[in-house]
């Protein structure tokens, strides 16, 4: 049997969901949109059930994409997601509000089992709940008292749905009005429902009016001083978390995955199969999972700080200051977390209803500079930025190193200001939001959650990832037959006879690499980044390292035959000797300087198009991203260049 | 005295008289807030926008521009 699981947002409805299947589910997308849909399986004594769980809606009228999906579900039994009987949640302590959307699901005709969830806490504020006048008011349905957390209620749902007979017996209002687009009727149908269910009296309240602990803790997290001050520490520990814990798997992963590649270049027979696989494959793989930690991490916190109510509190202090760039308080945590990597950042973007902000803050995300970036600008700094001190207090390297990271928001929110007049508004939005209460996170939920995001990431993003880094393993692996020659000329050579066995392969290394197609493909593209102040050398390592930022240092080591493994300190001493063909130094200011300011803006992550395109489902924004930044990249790299020669 | 529910002060409880016709008419009232409802504003964001207000025990939060919609006179 087919069983939908619908009600209201901030019901505990993914808690439901997670009780009746505990870990057999799994996430994918509606069909044809980017709506995600959690299918699970429920197991009762003889039968296995499949559940879906739908977006969370205030009423069958749809107010987003999201929202649409639900109303074509249930309305439409041609819809492939068209359930055979709905498990209505419903908060018990919001019972009224909750009936509203429930008298419309009612009202369909197909069987429908009411579970009033959160019991417990309906309880704790002294409801008193008539469940024969709920029966009397909906005759036919089912009614349960659950209560997710302690897993309350889970055998009588079992139960239940082995009855055959949980069709509504009768109407509520009537069906006629919930396909209805003319929003006069819509507002018409959900006053008389709200009215005729406010009439039936349902709830007695013994006691009032207590004061709430969470309003005295909201006071403390939205107060004007305090609550930035409490988001901003959490940022930090954020931030500490992802840097310096994501830090100590993910080279356990790198060093795993060199181990493997090493082993396996060794282990097996010599040949362009074991290249592929230890030069091609297993790194690609390695370039997949070494992002698994980042996004654990981040994803793991997100889970948290929405479980608690917390994150609900963060978009009401910040939606006044993000409104200006057509973005919404819910956009602070893909862009912040963009800085630590900007996969996991706009896999959170998720989270934001309105699709024209969600889409804005998922193409401007990249320019926030990330950490794999980090390696590309110390690198660049250390070798042309002078270590002086301006002003005898503010070290001029980190001013250059925070003027990047800024140069980086500022241009995501410029971009978020023009795409905001550029794109068009499928609907007004609004913002009314509920602040759930503070609760307890429940873990299971969370780690639900990060296993979830992480699934998705490995095999749907990780499939582009891994195809990208074959095809350019292939082109700097494989040359044209000139470089059969230049290799063979090489080896003939004194200045190779003479060189110890160590400097015979990295000089062996540069010469194949750069006689290969991507070796040509970089000479090819020198007329184009030569005003720029770039050679082919520096060609090649742009080249590869669109693979991903970091890979630009580990290119010039291989370029200028230092060895990868070699330290920074030997490639920065081998690049500072470098001429340019007029006898100038090849690594000046301005060549430097317009290095960096490339990296700030070029979309130089295959991993980032791979999830963009995922979450938009087209290729079409990934490919805009992808030249609209480097077009940015190349005009502000040529002004640096120009200015500074 | 007729007032909009964005200008009422902190903590002061309103009746709601009426809610002006509005793409989000039907949005509010499926959060509960419709023509009799008692509701009050419970805390501001900074810059004192959007505004936190408790109905019926459920806290919501709604921009200025929206909560201008709705019409309420002191309980």
């Amino acid at each position: 049997m087919k069983i939908a699981l619908i009600g209201n947002p901030n019901t505990g409805k993914s808690s439901v969901f997670n009780m009746l299947t505990g870990l057999r589910q799994q996430v994918g997308n509606f069909p044809g949109v980017t709506v995600e849909l959690r299918q699970g399986t429920i197991q009762t004594t003889n039968e296995t059930h499949q559940i879906l769980d739908f977006p969370g809606t205030y009423s069958i009228f749809p107010r987003s994409n999201e929202e649409a999906v639900v109303q074509e579900a249930l309305c439409n039994p041609a819809d492939p997601s068209h359930p055979e009987l709905i498990l209505f949640v419903a908060d018990a302590a919001q019972l009224e509000r909750n009936l509203l959307f429930f008298s419309q699901v009612y009202d369909l005709g197909i069987p429908v089992i009411l579970l009033l969830n959160m019991w417990d806490r309906a309880m704790a504020k002294s409801f008193q709940i008539d469940i024969d006048k709920i029966h009397a008011l909906f005759p036919g349905i089912s009614v349960i008292q659950t209560n997710a957390r302690v897993k309350l209620g889970k055998e009588r749902i079992l139960t239940e749905l082995a009855q055959k007979n949980l069709a509504p017996s009768t109407t509520f209002i009537g069906p006629e009005n919930l396909q209805t687009k003319d929003q006069d009727i819509q507002q018409a149908d959900a006053n008389l429902r709200l009215e005729k269910i406010r009439n039936a009296k349902l709830i007695a309240q013994k006691k009032t009016d207590q004061p709430n602990f969470s309003v005295k803790l909201d006071q403390m997290l939205t107060h004007p001083i305090w609550g930035y001050g409490i988001f901003a520490v959490m940022l930090l520990l954020l931030f500490q978390l992802i840097f310096t814990f994501a830090a100590i798997p993910m080279d356990f992963i790198d060093e795993q995955f060199v181990h493997l590649s090493n082993y396996a270049s060794n282990q097996l027979p010599k040949g362009l199969l074991t290249n592929l696989i230890s030069q091609g494959l297993i790194p690609g793989i390695g370039g997949v999972l070494v992002f698994v930690p980042q996004i654990a991490i981040l994803f793991f916190f997100i889970a948290l700080l929405e479980e608690t109510g917390y994150l609900s509190r963060v978009v009401f202090i910040m939606d006044r200051l993000m409104r200006p760039f057509g973005l919404n308080g819910k956009s602070v945590v893909p862009l912040l977390s963009s800085v630590a990597c900007a996969i996991p950042g706009v896999m959170s973007a998720r989270t934001i209803a309105d699709p024209k902000e969600r889409l804005i803050t998922i193409l401007v995300a990249p320019f926030m500079s990330c950490s794999a970036r980090i390696p590309v600008y110390t690198l660049l700094i250390s070798l042309v930025i002078p270590k002086t001190y301006l002003f005898g207090i503010f070290n001029l390297q980190g001013l250059v190193l925070f003027g990047l990271y800024a140069l980086g928001i500022l241009f995501a929110l410029l971009t978020a200001i023009i795409l905001n007049i550029l794109l068009k508004k499928e609907k007004k939005g609004f913002h009314i939001m509920e602040l759930p209460e503070y609760k307890a996170p429940r873990l299971t939920n969370v780690g639900i959650t990060v296993l979830e995001k992480v699934r998705l990431f490995v095999t749907d993003a990780g499939k582009i990832i891994v195809a990208i880094s074959i095809l350019l393993w292939a082109l700097a692996t494989f040359g044209p037959n000139s470089r059969e020659q230049q290799l063979a000329q090489l080896k003939s050579s004194k200045q190779y006879k003479e060189a110890s066995a160590a400097k015979q392969q990295e000089l062996y290394a540069a010469a194949s690499l750069s006689g290969s197609y991507m070796g040509h493909l970089g000479k090819s593209i020198e007329p184009v980044i030569q005003p720029l102040g770039y050679d082919w050398k520096i060609g090649i390592s742009l080249l590869t390292s669109f693979a991903a930022r970091e890979v630009f240092v580990g290119s010039l080591a291989t370029i200028y035959a230092v060895g990868e493994s070699g330290s920074n300190e030997r490639l920065i001493n081998k690049l500072r000797e470098e001429k340019a063909p007029n006898g100038q130094p090849m690594f000046s200011l301005a060549t430097g300087m317009s290095l960096l300011i490339f990296y700030v803006f070029a979309m130089q992550c295959m991993a980032t198009l791979a999830v963009v395109k995922r979450e938009t489902n087209t290729w079409k924004w990934p490919l805009i991203q992808l030249a609209f930044m480097g077009l940015i990249a190349y005009l502000g790299a040529f002004c640096t260049f120009q200015i500074l020669s | 005295m007729s007032n909009t529910l964005d200008t009422i002060a902190l903590h002061e409880l309103v009746e709601i008289t009426s809610v002006t016709a509005s793409p989000f008419a039907s949005k509010l009232t499926e959060m509960g807030l419709t023509k009799g409802q008692y509701i009050k504003a419970l805390f501001k964001a900074p810059f004192g926008d959007p505004i936190a207000f408790e109905c019926n025990g459920n806290v919501l939060s709604m921009r200025k521009e929206e909560a201008r919609f709705i019409e309420v006179k002191t309980a």
